[in-house]
């Protein structure tokens, strides 16, 4: 197995709490979340509905209010809550304790969106 | 994997897929045509997108991700043309596609009466979407005639759809009194009074002689001679089973394709299901018979056995307002008794037809509470001998039973139908209710379709989902403002002036918050309370605030922006004009339109070149038209006594004075105002959040109009004589709107909730409180009134919005 590449895109507090920013990535735009407790989660910024960029939505608890009609989608496993279907790519990160670097990682293990601190 | 084809994207078609995909969704692998350029859609909720109360989108059933995830070949726009048996290839437009199974699902057409003049353009009938569409784009010119063809269910749907668009329109009816085959003359005649009263005009014994007109249709010749104007000609005059590909291919085809109790046709690898099949004699023209026969087709594919059986049918109209409802079979004959009951006061009329002890038809109008009751005896055969003298009254007169409408839905059995569209029965919807833990209604009608359709059982289900949950559902109960509180708007207004709550995590906190950090509902509408109430204290949480409010601009469907600058009493300059026409070279703004509010719109800006496009407006003197607030939207004004020879003061300078003075607050919902300079009020301000109609002896203040989701004329708050009285008395009003609304609620719910009493007590008997809210708002005006899009273009506020976190397009791992 190739270990996962991991890039750096910017430190923790350049998000708002509660709210996110957008990477332009070759995999096309992502959305990086952080949230009311500092936890940073990284997503495909595309609404399994319609197609909004959730990127714009509001942030509350591990969820993204979709800005167009309103799904509410989990960051943690990035399935639509409720009676909705659907299901948005997320993608590993990692932070430096230290340097509140954030690092992304397209390849790493999926199941484990959120990795702490390296090391 | 077998290869099935499916020919019609229609309502039956959609449901075999469902049920289909449900129980093995790796069985088959499908390939679905539709004439029509699109795939399923609920068809019968056509008409409440004429009426404009539903939107397209909204009655789509299966969308394109729908048809990715169950891998459907799609060969929409398509139309099959025919079926080649010994080869068993489907021959589309496009291309042969083989099957192993075939369903065809074509539907009906409509049928057109003969006569001359049928092709003009304007003569449509009433079947799909485009049809639909053509309804609305005709409705939209202003003052136009239609004549509806047909007074059946469809044409009344249609005539009660074009009417609500504005539409004048007269029903020509073939028969004596409307909707013949359902109603009764009684209960025809009530129907008639009401459409009347709603503006259609209604001819019966109508008999379409010729349509007139040239190149288009110009109206409707009769019998008698009479010639009725219409720009637009719907008939909807019957319907004919779409068979003649089942027939050119040699299926056995009498009335429509025959089949079998399994939806089998006289070819075991063709089946056939919906409006285009006959069984055992009988044709199909409302849903309820196809869903079954969806379901018993769905089954067959997979090799389970289930029969279709028919079953009696019921009626309703689904015309806001018109309460009816029809079943069974109600003529007169020999050895039938029938039971009526009037109340011309209430416009109540209910008749019965029993035969040999069991009732075998029902007619109602106006009350139609008991209707699934009556349709349950009649389903059931029910004797009725013991409950003849009193069962015109309904159930809850039965056994004893107290007057609780409650405890008619209890008596229901549990196989009893409560929603007709989709078959859904009571044990259903109390034993998901129980399962799921659901609790709203939104909830019932995700799980378990109720209610979906046409809508008409929707009160049922409500009763339902009291009746199983006891305390806990009660409609009319305070609504809680999400799922993160208990509380209602009203309380949390309440307690944060009563606690001096000054904080979202304080709110939170105080009033024990549910959630950690509330959600898209609550948020929103804390953060405007606590602006209304602590103003200079509270600080904005743009995190709290929806995309539009915190970019200031409207997000598009694409992700893209729309900007709106604000012109001031709907007035512009030169100078504006050419900056606005040099934004949008400059930026390449794919759209520029002239807004209902009258004001102009660019759409299509890219989010990362907004900053820079308010900064080009900025300087020619333009600020934010907050036309993504919940804020002071626009002042529309007419010209005024400035040119008009009929104008009594200056509209367009009060017009002016008031959006100078009072643009950049924030309020509970929008608010949109309008001055007119005499009562022919051009600038429509009777229908607005707060409008002015100018007079020779002054100002009549009007408030709480709707012209949006609801329609409502506004109400007279006062008059006065002087401009500077108008505007004081204007202002104070959205102040105590301010302070009293709750979140989302424009100025006429506000108003509805609380009562013109209070609200004339504050604003116009009483000057010193008056003055207060006059002062309250200014001083919030102080703190509050700063060009957004200012602070953004070079003040770097909220920098981060308009730029990615980070370009990793071509960069190098980190490691
Ligand atoms: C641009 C405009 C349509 C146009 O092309 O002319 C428009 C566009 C939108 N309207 Fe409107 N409305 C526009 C005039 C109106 C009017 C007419 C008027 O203002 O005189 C009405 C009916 C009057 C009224 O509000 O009662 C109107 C009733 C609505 C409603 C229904 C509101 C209601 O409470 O009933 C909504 C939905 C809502 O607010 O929840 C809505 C929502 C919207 C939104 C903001 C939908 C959204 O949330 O994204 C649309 C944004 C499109 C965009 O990005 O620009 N729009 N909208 C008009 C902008 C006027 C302006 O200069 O600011
Ligand atoms: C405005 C309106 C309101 C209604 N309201 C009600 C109501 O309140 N309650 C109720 O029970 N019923 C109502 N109905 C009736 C109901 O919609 C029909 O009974 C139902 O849609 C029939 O379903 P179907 O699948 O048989 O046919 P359809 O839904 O008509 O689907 C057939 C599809 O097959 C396609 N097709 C036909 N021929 C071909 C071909 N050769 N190749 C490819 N595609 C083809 C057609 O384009 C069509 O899309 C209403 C109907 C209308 C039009
Ligand atoms: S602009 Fe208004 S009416 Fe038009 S689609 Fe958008 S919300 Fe609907
Ligand atoms: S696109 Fe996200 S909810 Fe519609």
């Amino acid at each position: 197995m190739t270990t996962p590449a991991w890039y750096k895109i910017g430190l923790v507090t350049d998000i708002p709490k509660r709210g996110a920013r957008c990477l332009n990535t070759p995999l096309g735009r992502v959305a990086v979340f952080r949230t009311a407790d500092d936890r940073v989660f990284a997503m495909e910024d595309r609404c399994p509905h319609k197609g909004g960029p959730l990127s714009q939505g509001i942030v509350h608890d591990r969820s993204v209010t979709c800005p167009l009609h309103n799904a509410v989608i989990s960051l943690e496993s990035g399935e639509m809550k409720g009676p909705d279907e659907g299901t948005v790519k997320t993608f590993a990160i990692r932070i430096d304790a230290q340097s509140q670097t954030i690092e992304i990682s397209f390849d790493a293990v999926a199941a484990e969106p959120f990795v702490e601190a390296a090391e | 994997m077998q290869k099935l084809v499916v020919i019609g994207a229609g309502m039956a078609s959609g449901r075999v897929l469902e049920h289909l995909f449900e129980t093995d969704a790796q069985a088959y692998e499908v390939t679905l045509f539709n004439a029509e350029p699109r795939g399923n859609y609920n068809r019968i909720m056509l008409s409440p997108v004429l009426s404009g109360e539903k939107s397209y989108a909204e009655i789509v059933t299966h969308d394109d991700d729908w048809y990715a995830e169950h891998k459907v070949t799609c060969r929409f726009g398509e139309k099959v043309l025919s079926v080649d048996r010994t080869r068993k290839v489907v021959v589309g437009e496009k291309g042969e596609v083989p099957y192993d199974k075939l369903i065809i699902a074509t539907g009906s057409t409509p049928f057109i009466v003969p006569v001359e003049g049928r092709d003009l353009p304007g003569v449509i009938a009433y079947r799909d979407l485009d049809d639909t569409n053509t309804m609305i784009e005709a409705s939209g010119k202003p003052g136009t005639q239609a004549v509806v063809i047909g007074g059946g269910l469809l044409g009344l749907e249609a005539a009660a759809g074009l009417r609500l668009r504005g539409m004048e329109v007269t029903v020509v009816h073939l028969s004596g009194h409307l909707m013949e085959r359902q109603l009764d003359e009684a209960a025809g005649y009530l129907l008639r009074k009401d459409l009347e009263r709603r503006g259609i005009n209604v001819v019966t014994r109508g008999s379409t002689q010729r349509i007139v007109g040239t190149d288009k249709v110009e109206g409707v010749e009769l019998a008698d001679g009479t010639v009725l104007p219409a720009s637009l000609v719907v008939m909807a005059v019957g319907i004919r089973p779409s068979v003649q590909i089942a027939k050119e291919a040699g299926l056995d085809v009498g009335r429509a394709i025959t089949v079998d109790a399994q939806m089998q046709t006289s070819d075991p690898d063709i089946y056939a299901v919906g409006e285009c099949v006959e069984f055992e004699g009988t044709l199909f023209g409302l849903v309820a018979p196809l869903y079954e026969q969806a379901k018993v087709l769905a089954k067959a594919l997979l090799g389970e056995a289930d029969t279709f059986v028919v079953k009696e049918l019921s009626t309703k109209l689904k015309v806001t307002g018109c309460d009816l409802f029809s079943a069974g079979d109600f003529a007169e004959a020999e050895g039938r008794e029938e039971i009526v009951l009037r109340d011309p006061t209430q416009g109540v009329y209910r008749r019965l037809v029993i035969e040999n002890d069991r009732l075998v038809g029902a007619v109602m109008y106006g009350d139609t509470g008991d209707a699934n009751w009556f349709f349950d005896l009649m389903k059931n055969k029910t004797p009725v001998a013991e409950m003849r003298e009193t069962l015109i009254f309904g159930q809850s007169y039965q056994g004893g039973a107290p007057l609780d409408p409650m405890a008619a839905v209890a008596a229901l059995p549990d196989d009893a139908e409560i929603c007709g569209c989709n078959g859904v029965c009571k044990g259903k919807i109390t034993s998901t209710i129980n399962e799921k833990g659901l609790t709203s209604l939104d909830d019932v009608r995700a799980h378990t379709k109720a209610s979906s359709s046409c809508g008409t059982c929707t009160g049922l289900v409500e009763q339902l989902m009291a009746l199983t949950l006891g305390g806990a559902f009660n409609p009319n109960a305070v609504k809680p403002m999400c799922g993160c509180t208990d509380l209602g708007h009203g309380d949390v207004r309440r307690l944060i002036r009563a606690k001096e709550l000054k904080s979202i995590p304080e709110v939170m906190q105080e009033l024990e918050w549910k959630t950690s950090c509330g959600c898209a509902k609550c948020r929103p509408a804390l953060n405007y309370y606590l602006i209304s109430d602590w103003p200079g204290e509270y600080q904005d949480d743009k995190q709290s605030r929806f995309i539009n409010e915190r970019v200031h601009a409207n997000i598009q469907k694409d992700g893209t922006y729309s900007v709106v600058p604000r012109m001031w009493g709907g007035m512009t300059s030169a100078k504006e004009l050419r900056a606005i026409a040099d934004v949008v070279e400059k930026f390449d703004i794919p759209s520029v339109k002239c807004t209902g509010g009258a004001r102009i719109d660019m759409l299509g800006v890219k989010k990362e070149d907004l900053p820079a496009v308010w900064a080009d407006l900025n300087a020619a003197g333009m600020v934010s038209g907050a036309a993504y607030g919940k804020a002071l939207r626009t002042v529309k004004s007419c010209v005024g006594s400035d040119w008009c020879r009929f104008g009594t003061q200056d509209s367009t300078g009060l017009g002016m004075r008031i959006e100078k003075f009072m643009w950049g607050s924030w309020t509970p919902g929008k608010v949109k105002m309008a001055v007119s300079g005499c009562p022919r009020n051009c600038a429509e301000a009777t229908c607005k959040d707060v409008g002015v109609i100018c007079t020779e002896a002054g100002y009549e203040i009007h408030f709480a109009g709707a012209a949006g989701l609801d329609i409502k004329g506004t109400e007279i708050l006062t008059q006065v004589k002087t401009e500077d009285e108008a505007f004081e008395m204007i202002v104070a009003l959205v102040q105590l709107y301010r302070e009293q609304g709750h979140y989302l609620e424009r100025i006429y719910k506000w108003l509805k909730r609380v009562g013109m009493d209070s609200i004339k007590e504050a604003i116009v008997e009483n000057a010193e409180k008056r003055r207060h809210y006059f002062e309250r708002f200014a001083e919030s005006q102080d703190i509050y009134r700063r060009d957004p899009w200012a602070e953004r273009a070079t003040g770097g506020v909220a920098s981060h919005e308009f730029k990615p976190m980070a370009d990793i397009t071509f960069k190098e791992a980190a490691e």
